[in-house]
C-alpha cells in the first residue's frame, strides 16, 4: 500500500487521485502506527519549510520517518517533501530537516532579469540512470512551483538537475530514498509514469 | 529552460461554463468536468477556474466542481471567485487546488496574501487584477467586485502591495478586452511586467494565435490565460503551440 502522508501541509488530493490513476492503492496516513502496512511512503508537501518540519515534530512523525527510511522501503518527497529529507533549510529561519540527504536548501538565486517564484514547465536533465526514472525520454518537461532548492553535498545523490538562473538538483536520490523538486502528480503523462516508476521500485539501486 | 505557459480559463456561473464579453452578457459553453477532460488532453500547461456567480459569492460549490476536474486532470488547477479569507483558501486547497486566485478582498485586506502565503507558500497565492483604461485620467484604472467597484488605488502602488505582502504570480485581466477576441491588451501587460518581477499571467482579448505571439514577443509575461479563443473557435493549446514555436517561443515538451 502506498502511503501519502497527510500533515496538514498543503493539496493531498491531487497526488492520491495520481496513484490511483497509476493503478496503485493510495492511503493517506497521518500517525506512526499506520507505518508498519505501508510498502512505500510519499511525503507532499507545499508550504515554508520551517512550517512543515513544526508539523512533523508537533505529530511526533518526524522519528517515525527517519525509522521507516531506514527499513529500506522506498521513500519519495515531492516538492517541499523533497526539500525536507535535506540536512538544514532557511525558509522562514535555519531550520534542521529530516537529513536523510547530506543537502541544505537555499533560495533560487534571485536576479533582476528572474522572476520568482520559478513557476511552469521546465526541462530536467538525467546526470545517472535510476529505476525512478527508468521509460522517461530525455529533455521532458516537467511542472515547477518553488522559491528554494537543495544543494547537495555528494554528486552522486544528483540524479537529475534543471536550471533557472542557475542549476538546481530536480530529482535527488540516495538509497531508497528519492526526491522530485517539481511536482509528478501535475506534470501529466511524464508524471504520472515517474509516480508508476516509485510504486514498482523495491527501493534498491 | 524554462517555457511558456498556455492556460485555459474558464468561467463558472451557477455550475455551469460560461464566456463573457466585457465582463457581461453571458453565454453558456458548456460543463466544465467535460471540458477540463479535452484541456487535459490536449496537455494544456495549467487550467484556471474563476467562480463568477455574483449573489452567492461563496467558494463552497467550488469545492465539488475540483473534486471531479482533480480526478480527471494531472495539471495544475488555479481557482478564484469569491475568496475573502483565509479559510476559504484553506478550504480549497485542502480540496485540490493548487493555486488560488484573489482578486477583490486584496484591496481592503492585503495581509490575506501573507497570511496565505505563510501557510500554503506564495506559489500557491496569486493575485488577479482587472483593469480598463480611462481616456480622461490617461490611466488604467482597477476595479474589484467581477468589474463593478473602481478602486482609487493605482496599478503601480497596487502591485506593490502585492509584491510586499508576498504573492506568487499576478493575473492581469484587460475588462475592455475580456471576450472581444480583437487582442491583448500589450501595453497593460507590457507595463505590469515592466513594475513586478513576479510571474505574469496575461488575460483578455485573445482571437487568434497572432494574438499570442504579439503579447509573448512583446511583454515579458509567463503566460497567457485564454477563454474565447478556445471556447469559440476550433483553437486548441496543441495547435497554439505549434503555431509560437515557430518564432522561437519555447513550450512544454511531452
Amino acid at each position: 500500500m502506498i502511503g501519502v502522508l497527510d500533515y496538514g501541509m498543503g493539496n493531498l488530493r491531487s497526488i492520491y487521485n495520481a496513484i490511483e490513476e497509476t493503478g496503485n492503492d493510495a492511503v493517506l496516513v497521518d500517525e506512526t502506527e499506520a507505518f508498519d502496512d505501508l510498502s512505500h511512503l510519499i511525503i507532499p508537501g507545499v508550504g515554508h519549510f520551517r512550517t512543515a518540519m513544526a508539523h512533523l515534530r508537533q505529530r511526533e512523525l518526524e522519528t517515525a520517518i527517519k525509522a521507516y527510511a531506514g527499513s529500506g522501503r522506498p521513500l519519495l518527497g515531492v516538492c517541499l517533501g523533497m526539500q525536507i529529507l535535506a540536512a538544514a533549510g532557511t525558509e522562514g529561519g535555519a531550520e534542521e530537516g529530516l537529513n536523510l540527504i547530506p543537502a541544505t536548501v537555499q533560495p533560487l538565486s534571485a536576479s533582476d532579469t528572474l522572476r520568482i517564484p520559478h513557476v511552469g514547465w521546465n526541462t530536467v536533465v538525467f546526470h545517472r540512470p535510476h529505476p525512478i526514472v527508468d521509460g522517461i525520454k530525455e529533455g521532458r518537461d516537467f511542472y515547477f512551483v518553488h522559491s528554494f532548492s537543495m544543494q547537495c553535498e555528494a554528486t552522486d545523490d544528483v540524479v537529475a538537475t534543471t536550471e533557472y538562473g542557475a542549476e538546481f538538483v530536480s530529482i535527488v536520490g540516495q538509497n531508497n530514498v528519492v526526491g522530485f523538486q517539481f511536482h509528478p502528480e501535475k506534470s501529466q503523462i511524464n508524471g504520472l509514469q515517474l509516480l508508476e516508476n516509485f510504486c514498482d521500485w523495491d527501493g534498491q539501486c | 529552460m524554462l517555457k511558456r505557459r498556455i492556460i485555459p480559463v474558464q468561467l463558472l456561473l451557477e455550475g455551469r461554463l460560461v464566456k463573457s464579453r466585457q465582463f457581461a452578457s453571458f453565454r453558456d459553453v458548456g460543463d466544465p468536468v467535460a471540458s477540463s477532460r479535452v484541456y487535459n488532453s490536449q496537455y494544456a500547461d495549467e487550467l484556471v477556474f474563476l467562480n463568477i456567480t455574483r449573489d452567492d459569492r461563496s467558494v463552497a460549490p467550488l469545492a465539488d466542481l475540483l473534486a471531479a476536474v482533480a480526478e480527471v486532470c494531472f495539471m495544475p488547477l488555479t481557482l478564484g471567485g469569491g475568496i475573502r479569507t483565509i479559510e476559504d483558501v484553506e478550504f480549497l486547497i485542502r480540496n485540490g487546488a493548487d493555486k488560488v486566485l484573489i482578486n477583490s478582498a486584496i484591496y481592503e485586506n492585503p495581509s490575506l496574501i501573507s497570511t496565505a502565503a505563510e501557510n500554503f507558500g506564495s506559489q500557491a497565492v496569486v493575485v488577479g487584477i482587472d483593469a480598463t483604461w480611462n481616456d480622461a485620467q490617461a490611466r488604467y484604472v482597477l476595479h474589484s467586485d467581477c468589474g463593478r467597484l473602481p478602486q482609487p488605488v493605482s496599478l503601480e502602488q497596487h502591485l506593490e502591495t502585492c509584491m510586499e505582502y508576498g504573492a506568487g504570480e499576478i493575473m492581469i485581466q484587460s475588462i475592455d478586452r475580456d471576450g472581444t477576441m480583437e487582442g491583448f491588451d500589450v501595453p497593460l501587460a507590457s507595463c505590469v511586467a515592466a513594475l513586478c518581477n513576479l510571474p505574469i499571467i496575461c488575460a483578455g482579448g485573445s482571437g487568434n494565435y497572432e494574438h499570442l505571439k504579439e503579447v509573448f514577443l512583446e511583454a515579458d509575461v509567463s503566460a497567457v490565460a485564454c477563454g474565447s479563443l478556445f471556447n469559440f473557435s476550433d483553437s486548441n493549446p496543441i495547435r497554439a503551440k505549434a503555431f509560437l514555436s515557430n518564432y522561437g517561443l519555447p513550450f512544454k515538451i511531452v
